[in-house]
């Protein structure tokens, strides 16, 4: 690892790279010239020519088409609502640690954050001072559930910002820190939802889609647009790709960091929101190496820890990925022990494999 | 402020761990009476081993220029191992093995990283994913415990005393010594500063860089093995995830004892300090009454501020001159 200022080389903003019909870099030099120039031509066809740019979806279908055929249960409307579910706690951080890691910053207190405001949403509702307000009570308690989380994320990024500490660091101080407020504000006690309307929140279905799904949804097609359409999101690239280069384009990176960071704060919160109301309740130690599986959901996306490099639909194949190997490795009577063996040697293998054909990429971790 | 930081400022802010470290001291010494006995001293130390015997481990890898997150998962897997295997095969074969088991998931780590050139970060992180259910697998989910609690030699380890001192002590300290006098007077410990330094530059420098990085996985599994031969003989049983959450907490106090992340900077005996300095605040705080999670809060404010000032110190200047 060297230092960042001798490594940086300028990378092309992602955002609307021209259309190419070639294979990838490392694909084109690794395979004999005879087996490109058969491939190439499927290229024409839309569908395998993003499959081909975008290989975790490859690793979605397999896995679906894997478990569809070997277990009974998979291939159900019931499954796939399940499986949504299930994903929408990680994978609401995982659009938030995109932007941040694409940022070249990581986040590894969210699995805290996510603990701190599960335990304001469920604690707030029954204060004695919403007492008289119904199912109301629920609001400023979910509002001041998120606030927290975005305040911490403005905490973590103004850190980075004015202090030039790494994220990694500062992020890995929060992680114990807000861990430690999580026990001071509950008290070593778990908190249980006495409104009911709270936990019924999470069984309610808005067509198919269960509301926790839909929620899910709409975060990733708000954070896909805001990544892909939007000046804060170019800038993203840009801050992540070369940011010597960022400041000298007049991009305000402090500030442009910190409010990534409050975002990934906002989506740590709302996944702890959403995950009390799937339990009735908030317990300390909720969210515990979150931060992990986060973080490998996104790197199976194809985000690069070095920055300027990834996208949410990526980040979304990462995440279903995970989920669907855990809940299909689980209705086939798989121990859970070896989801872990599972996923750990797809993380090294993804990385193995990225390695070998995309040379371009250093893949070095910046600190 | 800034200009003091420029001119005499730098020499101390460097030392800002130990200077905290001497403020922490006596603040714990003035709030509570009970502080600054031997008994308190020794029992901090006799804690702090075995997190301090893996923080020397990954110092190491860490001033090679790599992170090694496996060690939590990697001190599940040897505790289990080889409490485990004591009342199966007897402690004097149980040992070995275990050590056998821990290298050669550090090897895999050291190749993966080391020949492979995979980043340190995901690699490590896969391992401990990987590692925390070979460790399931293998217990089958059970906790292991062992049986004759009194009647083995395998107690010495962490329960028992060499020369009236505990022997976590004496093997926390011996490492931390013969871990320095490698990194600070060996080839092999120029050749990691080098490598970390500047892998490039090393690299035509003639240092074969791949051995010098799967070497510092090989530390780092060795230490978890001698942790975990420490704490599977102190509790006598193991929980199948004893080591969760170890390594960030490792890291932290990797960190905290200066050395740097990115690589070529860092000290074995700071290292040592930073253990201590996380051991004493928790429990300092502890003897003053305060809840266990305090020390956290504390922990968090420490990290920040003391690589802030290490960070000031190398820049000149305070905030950092990001817009």
């Amino acid at each position: 690892m060297t230092p960042p200022d001798t490594v940086k080389e300028s990378r092309p903003v992602q955002a609307d790279a021209p259309v190419e019909q070639a294979l990838p870099q490392g694909l084109e030099e690794t395979l004999p010239r005879a087996t490109a120039d058969r491939i190439r031509p499927l290229l024409d066809n839309p569908v395998l020519r993003w499959l081909v740019r975008n290989p975790i979806w490859v690793f979605v279908l397999i896995v679906f088409v894997f478990f569809s055929l070997v277990s009974d249960h998979f291939f159900a409307a019931r499954n796939f609502q399940n499986i949504l579910v299930q994903t929408s706690t990680i994978g609401l951080i995982a659009l938030g640690m995109t932007l941040v890691m694409v940022n070249g910053n990581i986040d590894l207190s969210v699995g805290a954050t996510l603990a701190l405001a599960a335990a304001f949403a469920v604690d707030v509702q029954s204060w004695a001072v919403f007492a008289t307000w119904g199912n109301w009570q629920i609001l400023p308690a979910v509002c001041l559930a998120l606030l927290v989380g975005i305040g911490l994320g403005a905490l973590n990024g103004f850190i980075v910002w004015k202090t030039g500490v790494d994220a990694f660091i500062v992020t890995l101080g929060a992680m114990l820190g807000i861990r430690g407020l999580v026990f001071v504000y509950t008290g070593e006690q778990s908190f249980y939802a006495m409104n009911f309307a709270y936990s019924d929140f999470s069984a309610l279905s808005i067509g198919p889609l269960p509301a926790l799904a839909l929620i899910f949804l709409l975060c990733t097609l708000a954070v896909h647009l805001l990544l892909s359409r939007t000046v804060h999101g170019r800038n993203t690239y840009a801050v992540g790709g070369n940011r010597e280069a960022a400041v000298n384009a007049g991009i305000r990176v402090g500030p442009h960091m910190m409010i990534n960071f409050m975002i990934i704060g906002f989506f740590a919160a709302l996944s702890g929101v959403l995950l009390s109301t799937q339990m009735g309740a908030a317990t300390p130690n909720l969210g515990r190496d979150y931060e992990l599986w986060v973080i490998t959901a996104v790197v199976l996306g194809g985000t690069k820890l070095t920055g300027g490099k990834g996208d949410i639909i990526g980040t979304l194949g990462g995440v279903l990925a995970i989920g669907m190997l855990r809940n299909g490795m689980n209705l086939m009577n798989v121990p859970a022990f070896y989801v872990y063996v599972v996923l750990g040697s797809i993380l090294i293998a993804v990385l193995f494999l990225d390695k070998r054909f995309n040379r371009t990429a250093d893949g070095g971790l910046r600190l | 402020m800034l200009d003091r930081l420029k001119a005499g400022g730098p020499a101390i802010a460097r030392q800002g761990i130990l200077v905290a470290f001497i403020v922490f001291m006596i603040a714990f010494t003035i709030m509570s009476d009970r502080f600054m006995t031997a008994d308190n001293l020794m029992s901090v130390f006799r804690q702090s081993a075995i997190i301090g015997v893996m923080a020397l481990g990954v110092t190491i890898v860490v001033i090679g220029g790599n992170l090694d997150l496996s060690v939590g998962s990697m001190l599940s897997f040897a505790t289990v191992l080889v409490v485990d295997l004591h009342d199966k095969i007897g402690p004097e074969l149980a040992i070995p093995v275990m050590f056998l088991a821990t290298l050669c998931l550090g090897a895999v780590n050291g190749f993966l990283v080391g020949i492979l050139r995979l980043n340190s970060l995901i690699v490590t992180l896969g391992m401990l994913s990987v590692i925390q259910g070979l460790v399931l697998i293998y217990s089958g989910g059970q906790n292991v415990d062992i049986v004759d609690q009194q009647g083995t030699w395998f107690a010495l380890f962490g329960r028992g005393a060499i020369f009236g001192i505990a022997t976590p002590i004496v093997m926390f300290g011996l490492m931390a010594l013969v871990f320095h006098v490698i990194m600070t007077t060996m080839p092999f410990g120029r050749r990691v500063y080098a490598v970390g330094g500047n892998p490039t530059a090393s690299v035509f420098s003639g240092i074969p860089r791949s051995r010098v990085v799967f070497t510092t996985y090989l530390i780092s599994a060795l230490c978890v093995g001698v942790a975990a031969v420490m704490l599977g003989s102190r509790v006598m049983g193991s929980q199948n995830n004893v080591g969760q959450g170890y390594e960030l907490q490792v890291l932290a106090a990797v960190i905290l004892g200066g050395t740097s992340l990115l690589g070529g900077a860092g000290s074995v005996l700071r290292t040592v300090l930073g253990v201590l300095m996380l051991a004493f605040i928790q429990n300092g705080l502890i003897l003053m009454g305060q809840p266990y999670y305090t020390q956290w809060l504390v922990t968090w404010a420490v990290i920040i501020v003391a690589v802030w000032l290490d960070v000031a110190a190398k820049r000149g200047r305070l905030l950092s001159p990001i817009a």
